[in-house]
């Protein structure tokens, strides 16, 4: 399937910005399965420098500033994306505390399993919690296979929590959400990484795309007009497995991967600094269609 | 041996003094002979002299928890600590090793990860670190360097054996105290500083500052090396301000610095200059908001990335406090033998980290000998001592280390070795237990020691920690002579490249250009509001009220006096204006109060007589605030604040270089003068009606008592004090000399002003030689229009301030960051 993505965000400053340094994680990665057909970044005003790179996390970034004085800040990526990933097998996994005594010790050598070892532990904006092990414990049952249990817990989040854009912010601490039970995709997608690390299993955040209307027959997802995150667990012999607890569906072919971190502070997809510019406002508009 | 009295003897420690036998060990012997040549009472003076000088030097170690918050005076001891050369060289060669070793893991941790590729270290230890800067993996440091300048703190054991008990790898702190340590203790013993051939330590700076120009990366420029500093309420911004005076650079805050086109710039005056070196005094973390922690208010926004693309040096480099990790002990003899191929020649104190189940079961058996710290450095989790837990806490230890094993270390408790200090209250020699922080140097030829240190005592009562901020003391610590370990100087010669220093032209910060403006500008607020009170005083003592009314107006229109109701008497009024609670928020006390505090934040552009004076000053306004007082003593306080007030901007008139920031100085001073003389002019020589002029106050608070007495010899009159006081180009407390001499200044400062700054001063200037003197206060008519034209020149005193600030100091603008 061919996706093509148009995500503009805009900024508009109530006095003038002097200079503003980005970076942008907006451009999807390059996976098995995911190939990024083609990508613009149209930036308005023109930067005064600009250039592209990878991250920490092998993630595509575009970093630029803006020298001149402005008032408003207009980024719009436009990609194509073409998307045919396997499904994957969630009958045959190893019992869940098994792979947590496999990440237990030192972590040795640099493997694929070692390298997970990065989304093990607390991060700015996951900390590690007694009462998220206690939350996540009523899935994660003596001998379960980790996979089960993580649809298990996927599911529940969804059933038990609210979707509501206006409870929370990019700030909102994990804990408070899992009190209020309301939040958004980012919220949720914390919240499921938080209470797998407590429990002593890697996970990772990943951002990116929803398709935006299903294809004939399926429901409309949440967080189809915005950027989306879900969540991915390392599960050594497997690799990573992907849960969306928004929607309590396990990512396919309507899920657009841009970037992956420890969380949203690792790939949120524009950050800056910017000198001036009294109050502002912001505006996302994301849309994402089959082509 | 009387001054021994006190000191018995241990077996249970090393001590530094005793030999086992209970005799001097034999490098001690000659400051022992000195001491007992001194005598107790001399000794006695020595050691005030010591507290003299620290606080004549404003020598502070700032506390963050200290609810009286910053500044408290540095703990130094009078005697100093002593290692024979010998010894002292093992010292030295082990720490340069350490230095090299630990430069070369953090090159491996933030480049190529072979130490964990080849099974060195465990992967978790360095993902679970917070302190490993995920956005600086991959970043190439000019030469290879991370550590520039790395501390260890090491301890004796009780066989005489060193340990190193932990490394500091990130912005080192102490090694300018030891500095100011040795230039006060040094003057207490100057024979024995010679005869002992006590190794100096200025040589060390100077290494540390070549080697930073050597690889800045600057092309054929010469480079403009900075010292960048959180500001003056860090715990150790003495020292920031120090260093960056005995180097010779700018001492410089985050916003100072811009990132512009891949590269760091210092705003200054005359725009942006290209700054090529960064000695930081900010933690790893706050350096950046764009790509580290996003709230930091203290960083420069794009620094990451001008290091990676190589534009500037910084040192250390961003994320070396990832090694400071108490993790990392346990692994480091064999990378030692892995990276350097020889064994580590200085032990680390025993360390287990709980991230290894095997050392984790080690430290849960252990922990009563054990202390159990964070291993992802200091500040993160009080170090807990096994041995002072009650079971009950030591089972909630034990089971905090199961749920987190990785952030935590167990550590063997040193059994710290005992040094003499010098008793003030037993007048005698007393142990206290010690640590020694030494100090290395990255140079083009390898890593150099400090010849020194910074010892630092415990408290009597602590057996264990050994911290500043904890209360303990300081000592100075004489390497003795034998063969000089050589430095390279900083000759012209030398091949390095010529650093830019702060008395270049145009290296001067817009925020020390402001700092200074403001200084010059409450220096003078202060000095006209105390000359007005003790105007008043000198009245009230004489039984003279005539003047009162007009003085009071005055002093109310110049927020001097408090306008209090019901209205109290004079002398209360006077009195009530020099105590902070009742004196106007801008009056007398509150301007030497900014003076104060804007002198701190200039602590390194302040020469140290000039430092010396305002530090008198603070003395003299808090012992003030601290009495009741008759209105004798309010004069005298007020004679000697202002003495020290005049002395200050004597010095300034005498011993500053004629830079932008002098120039700043002496605006900011005729502004505010023409301001106040305005104002009193208005209320005392040209008063309204029914009101009669105060001519006898005016001339005395403008300083002219003598001149006019000289010059008229006749009581003063209306006609003689306008010529004196209005338009006499002479006379340095006139009105049209302000003028004039502000016009002269402006001239002078880089770049142009903008006309709205000038022309208003113009236009009075015009106006005031339109008339004589007399005539202006001839009559009624004549006196409205005086009165209208001095309110005119406050205004133009009030824009030409708005100008300056807006033109040379604000783009400085408010910063977000958004996410």
């Amino acid at each position: 399937m061919r996706l093509r993505i148009d995500h503009l965000t805009r900024y508009v400053y109530s006095q003038p910005v002097g200079h503003s340094s980005q970076i942008a994680h907006l451009r999807p990665r390059a996976l098995p399965g995911q190939q990024c057909v083609s990508h613009a970044l149209l930036i308005e005003p023109e930067p005064s420098s600009r250039r592209d790179c990878l991250d920490y996390f092998g993630n595509p970034i575009t970093r630029f500033d803006l020298g001149m004085p402005h008032e408003a800040l207009t980024v719009r990526a436009i990609s194509e994306v073409e998307l045919d990933r396997a499904t994957q097998d969630l009958a045959r996994s190893p019992a869940w505390e098994d792979v947590r005594t496999g990440f237990a010790g030192p972590l040795w050598g640099n493997d694929e399993q070692a390298q997970a070892g990065e989304y093990l532990f607390a991060s700015p904006y996951i900390p590690l919690d007694p009462a998220l092990r206690d939350f996540a414990a009523q899935d994660f049952v003596a001998g379960r296979p980790v996979l089960e249990a993580c649809v298990a817990l996927m599911e529940r989040i969804h059933d038990s929590f609210e979707f509501d854009p206006n409870a929370t912010h990019i700030a909102t601490p994990v804990g408070q959400v899992l009190e209020m039970r309301r939040g958004v995709c980012q919220d949720f997608a914390h919240l499921m990484i938080a209470s797998l690390r407590s429990l002593g299993l890697p996970a990772r955040y990943q951002s990116g795309y929803l398709l935006t209307e299903p294809p004939p027959g399926m429901p409309r997802l949440e967080g189809a007009d915005a950027s989306h995150a879900w969540v991915a667990v390392f599960v050594p012999g497997i690799g990573w497995a992907e849960f969306d607890p928004t929607n309590a569906v396990r990512p396919g072919n309507g899920h657009v991967t841009v970037a992956w971190g420890r969380d949203f502070g690792d790939v949120s997809p524009l950050r800056g600094v910017i000198l001036g510019g009294g109050e502002h406002g912001v505006e996302v508009e994301v849309t994402v269609r089959p082509l | 041996m009387s001054l021994l009295r006190n000191y018995s003897p241990t077996s249970d420690r090393y001590d530094e003094l005793l030999a086992a036998s209970g005799a001097p060990r034999p490098h001690w012997k000659a400051l022992l002979d000195h001491l007992q040549w001194m005598g107790p009472r001399a000794l006695q003076e020595a050691r005030d002299a010591v507290q003299r000088q620290i606080a004549e030097n404003g020598v502070t170690y700032n506390v963050y928890a200290d609810p009286r918050g910053a500044d408290r005076p540095w703990d130094l001891d009078l005697l100093p600590a002593i290692l024979p050369a010998e010894e002292w060289q093992g010292i030295a060669a082990a720490i340069r090793q350490r230095a090299t070793l630990l430069n070369a893991v953090l090159a491996d941790l933030y480049g190529p990860q072979r130490l964990i590729a080849e099974g060195q270290l465990p992967a978790s230890m360095i993902q679970a670190h917070p302190g490993f800067l995920r956005p600086c993996k991959g970043i190439e440091t000019p030469g290879g360097i991370h550590l520039h300048l790395y501390a260890a703190d090491i301890a004796r054991a009780p066989d005489g054996s060193w340990w190193v008990a932990s490394d500091r790898t990130q912005a080192p702190s102490g090694a300018g105290y030891a500095l100011e340590n040795r230039a006060i203790i040094g003057s207490q013993f100057p024979s024995l500083v010679r005869s002992l051939r006590v190794q100096p330590l200025h040589a060390f700076f100077q290494a540390l500052r070549d080697a930073l120009a050597h690889w800045a990366p600057c092309d054929d420029d010469a480079p403009l090396i900075v010292l960048l500093t959180p500001g003056s309420l860090n715990e150790t911004y003495f020292e920031h301000a120090y260093l960056a005076r005995h180097m010779g650079i700018p001492l410089v805050e985050g916003q100072d610095l811009a990132v512009r086109q891949g590269a760091v710039f210092l705003k200054t005056l005359s725009g942006l200059r290209r700054v090529h070196a960064i000695l930081r005094r900010i933690d790893d973390v706050w350096c950046d908001p764009l790509e580290l922690r996003a709230d930091s208010a203290l960083g420069v926004p794009g620094l990451v990335e001008v290091a990676r693309r190589g534009g500037v040096l910084i040192a250390n480099a961003l994320g070396s406090g990832l090694i400071e990790s108490g993790a990392l002990l346990g692994f480091l003899p064999a990378i030692c033998e892995h990276l350097l191929g020889e064994p580590l020649q200085m032990p680390s104190v025993a360390t287990w980290w709980c991230g290894e189940p095997q050392a984790r079961d080690i430290v849960m058996q252990k922990l009563p000998q054990l202390v159990v710290k964070s291993a992802h450095g200091a500040g993160i989790i009080e170090p807990a001592y096994g041995g002072g837990l009650t079971p009950e806490a030591r089972q909630a230890l034990r089971e905090k280390i199961r749920q987190q094993p990785r952030a935590y270390v167990g550590q063997e408790v040193v059994r710290l070795s005992r040094l003499p200090v010098w008793s003030h209250r037993g007048a005698a020699l007393e142990p206290r237990l010690t640590m020694l922080r030494v100090y290395a140097a990255a140079t083009p030829n390898g890593y150099i020691v400090m010849p020194g240190g910074l010892s630092r005592v415990a408290n009597p009562d602590d057996q264990h920690i050994v911290t500043i901020q904890r209360g303990g003391g300081s000592k100075d610590t004489w390497v003795l002579g034998g063969a000089q370990e050589s430095l390279p100087l900083a000759t012209p010669d030398n091949g390095y490249p010529t650093v830019i220093t702060e008395h270049d032209h145009g290296s001067l910060a817009s925020r020390t250009g402001e700092n200074m403006f403001w200084l010059s500008r409450y220096a003078e607020r202060a000095d006209c509001a105390l000359r007005l009170l003790r105007c008043g005083l000198r009245q009230q003592l004489a039984a003279d009220d005539r003047e009162w009314p007009v003085l009071l107006a005055a002093g109310q229109r110049t927020a001097t006096l408090p306008r209090l109701t019901p209205p109290l008497s004079p002398q209360a009024t006077l009195l009530a204006a020099l105590h902070e609670t009742t004196s106007p928020d801008n009056g007398a006390i509150g301007n030497l109060r900014q003076v104060l505090r804007i002198a701190r934040s200039l602590r390194d552009r302040l020469a140290p007589d000039s430092w010396r004076i305002h530090n008198r000053i603070e003395r003299l306004v808090n012992a003030w605030q601290r009495g009741p007082h008759t209105l004798s003593d309010a004069l005298e306080f007020l004679d000697q604040t202002l003495m020290l007030l005049i002395t200050l901007s004597g010095y300034t008139m005498e011993q500053m270089t004629r830079d932008a920031g002098w120039r700043f100085q002496s605006i900011g001073r005729r502004i505010e003068r023409l301001q106040f003389l305005s104002l009193a002019l208005q209320e005392m020589l040209v008063p309204e009606p029914p009101h009669a002029p105060a001519l006898n106050s005016l001339i005395d608070l403008s300083d002219s008592v003598l001149t006019y007495r000289r010059r008229y010899q006749r009581a003063p009159e209306l006609g003689p004090v306008a010529e004196l006081l209005l338009t006499d180009h002479d006379n340095p407390r006139a009105f049209v000399y302000q003028l004039q001499s502000l016009l002269d200044h402006l001239q002078q400062l880089p770049g142009d002003v903008p006309p709205q700054g000038i022309d208003a001063l113009l236009t009075v200037v015009a106006a005031l030689r339109g008339r004589r003197a007399e005539e202006w206060v001839s009559d009624e008519a004549h006196a409205t229009a005086l009165r209208e034209l001095l309110r005119q020149s406050w205004q133009a005193g009030n824009a030409l301030g708005n100008t300056l600030q807006n033109h040379y100091f604000s783009h400085v603008a408010p910063r977000a960051t958004l996410s």
